[in-house]
């Protein structure tokens, strides 16, 4: 038994244990309820306002050069369309392997963030390369298909070689109360992530912030997401209007705080959508390391799910070391 | 009453994007007449202020140029007609700037005038001139047109603060430039206000920017910015010159070395064939 306070990855077995002990919140529709309802009301004046101050810190220099190096490693490089190509993901993998070619020392990206039909190919494209291979699931955005088929979904995928899986939540489910149903279907997700020789690929676990109307709404999910043994949790699709923002993405991660203060495990975050600056992506930093500290900030712990971001973080980079200012000219269209 | 009324000073922003902002600094700097009679201040334009210029202008290059020639040329002429509009105020503002005489002042606005009429006249007729149908021994169609160079950070003249800058600013903008403008440093108030002007002739936000300050402070980045394709640098000292165009040549930037010029003799068309650029295509001929 690791001491209290030691913390525990979402991943790994004791943390099923400790969430074992929650088991009673969530034994039926109605604990569940009683739980996620008892949690306390959003401040949403005090969290927009949190959220704008953390956005006002001045990162400058060396330390601007740490940030975007860490936001590189920690990018989801996505591509999600319907005109997705193999040729298109295999072109994705190139760049996340080797983001700006004028420069080796640039980082690699963290993940490529695909379709589940496109996962063999980024597999294979970034075979040795130390990137995970990401794969939207479970009737990826909408969310809407009967669980079996958002189980194969996810299976289909794991047994091409996902490293991570993105799921989302049934929010209809969600918003009409159905809280448990939510639980299980996370739950069974999960459980169909375990690949044949014992190991799972990583879970994070889709919101779309956008539809659930409410801050409530989102530490709720939140804290059932948790619950049900996310390893990640994340914002949105980037397929609605509204996707992370600075004050939602906030809020996110004071739960994982509360939920690693409760529960001693460790849950990832990953904001996606709507994140195309440099300077953006420095203020998402910001909430990181002043909400949960240091050992967030890892590509292990904190994602972003982005595509136009990183040919920002490119142009600043170059801007860095070269003293010039750089321009689209100078990193790839894609 | 009326002679205790206070008098409304103007506050001169920068042009950026379409927008007035000051500076991104938050500096401002005197501005003064020959005499040293404090007129106005005026925003201190960074290096910052210019990069946010160069993104504004980017963004409405593409607008800009697909724009037809027939509608550009449509636009600058209602520029004329602002300008024309608002005749009293830029008569002051020159004469006070420049140290003119109201009437010497009064012929400078009206030459600005004619100046943007006759670069609205010239948006669809350029590539008559600088285009070609080229012979060529084989079956096809072989045709040059222009096609703009991109984004044009400008160097006004330092001594004629308003003429001088119409008349490096319309033919890089006539031909479907954008451009990122340095005003005169000593005297930047007229071209501060045709700001103004600009902004309410239908021209697309961000296809002229406008900063007042120290072309030696925003000219270094403007010239080794990665995204400006050409730079003019009439209002640059022989010494900046050279050191910008050597900043321009690491990336290939086209430029426009000062010269001597006279700004109330009639333009030519140098400055409108000095930022394009040439595009020669191959059409096979069918039966």
């Amino acid at each position: 038994m690791q001491t209290p306070g030691h913390l525990t990855p979402a991943y790994s077995p004791q943390a099923a244990e400790r969430l074992a002990s929650m088991a009673d919140v969530t034994a039926s529709d109605a604990a569940l309820r009683r739980f996620l309802h008892g949690l306390p009301g959003v401040d949403a004046v005090g969290l927009e306002g949190r959220a704008a101050t953390l956005g006002t810190r001045s990162i400058k220099t060396t330390a601007k050069a740490y940030a975007i190096d860490l936001a590189i490693s920690m990018i989801d490089l996505t591509t999600l369309e319907g005109a997705d190509t193999p040729g298109k993901v295999r072109a994705l993998c190139a760049k996340g392997v080797n983001p700006d070619p004028t420069d080796r020392t640039a980082p690699k990206v963290a993940a490529i963030c695909v379709y589940p039909d496109m996962v063999k190919t980024a597999k294979e494209a970034l075979d040795g390369s130390g990137i995970h291979v990401a794969s939207v699931a479970t009737a990826f955005p909408a969310g809407r298909a009967a669980l079996p088929v958002k189980l194969a979904d996810t299976a289909d995928a794991v047994a091409a070689g996902a490293d991570e899986i993105d799921m989302v939540i049934d929010r209809g489910a969600f918003l009409s109360g159905r809280y448990l149903q939510v639980f299980e279907e996370i739950k069974a997700v999960k459980a169909a992530c375990a690949r044949p020789d014992g190991t799972a690929a990583h879970l994070k676990v889709i919101f779309e912030n956008g539809e659930l109307a409410t801050y409530d709404n989102i530490r709720r999910v939140s804290w059932l997401s948790m619950l049900a043994g996310a390893d990640f949790i994340k914002t949105s699709t980037g397929k609605v209007a509204v996707n992370a923002t600075p004050p939602n993405t906030l809020l996110m991660l004071e739960a994982v705080r509360d939920f690693r203060d409760a529960t001693g495990v460790q849950v990832g975050v990953k904001p996606a959508g709507g994140i195309r600056t440099t300077k953006d992506a420095i203020k998402y930093l910001v909430m990181v390391n002043e909400t949960l500290g240091a050992e967030w900030l890892t590509p292990e712990w904190f994602r972003f799910g982005a595509s136009s971001l990183l040919n920002d973080l490119l142009m600043q980079r170059q801007k860095l070391s070269t003293g010039r200012y750089s321009g689209p000219d100078y990193v790839t269209v894609d | 009453m009326s002679e205790s009324r206070l008098g409304v000073f103007k506050t001169y922003k920068l042009f950026v994007g379409g927008k007035f902002p000051r500076s991104e600094s938050g500096r401002v700097y005197e501005v003064t007449d020959p005499k040293g009679n404090w007129l106005a201040n005026a925003p201190l334009a960074s290096r910052k202020d210019a990069r946010d210029a160069v993104v504004a202008a980017r963004k409405a290059f593409g607008g800009w140029s697909g724009a037809t020639a027939y509608n550009r040329g449509q636009i600058l002429y209602r520029i004329a007609e602002m300008l024309e509009g608002r005749r009293e105020q830029f008569v002051r503002e020159v004469a006070e700037a420049e140290g003119l005489s109201r009437s010497k002042a009064a012929a400078v606005v009206d030459a600005a005038v004619d100046r943007w009429v006759w670069y609205a006249g010239w948006t669809d007729k350029i590539g008559q001139i600088a285009g070609a149908a080229n012979p060529v021994a084989g079956p096809y169609f072989n045709l040059s047109t222009t096609e703009p160079t991109g984004v044009v950070a400008v160097l006004a003249p330092q001594e004629s603060s308003f003429l001088g800058l119409v008349s490096v600013l319309a033919p890089v903008i006539a031909t479907g430039n954008t451009a990122v403008v340095v005003t005169s440093e000593r005297s930047p108030l007229p071209a501060l206000s045709l700001g103004e002007v600009l902004a309410t002739s239908d021209l697309p936000g961000g296809v002229v920017n406008v900063l007042s300050g120290k072309a030696a402070e925003m000219g270094p980045h403007l010239a080794a910015h990665g995204d400006v394709n050409a730079i003019d640098l009439t209002g640059a000292d022989a010494e900046l010159a050279t050191a910008l165009e050597t900043a321009a040549a690491d990336n290939l930037k086209r430029v426009l070395r000062p010269r001597d010029e006279d700004w109330s003799a009639e333009p030519g068309t140098d400055r409108l064939l000095a930022f394009l650029e040439t595009k020669t295509v191959w059409h096979p001929i069918g039966v």
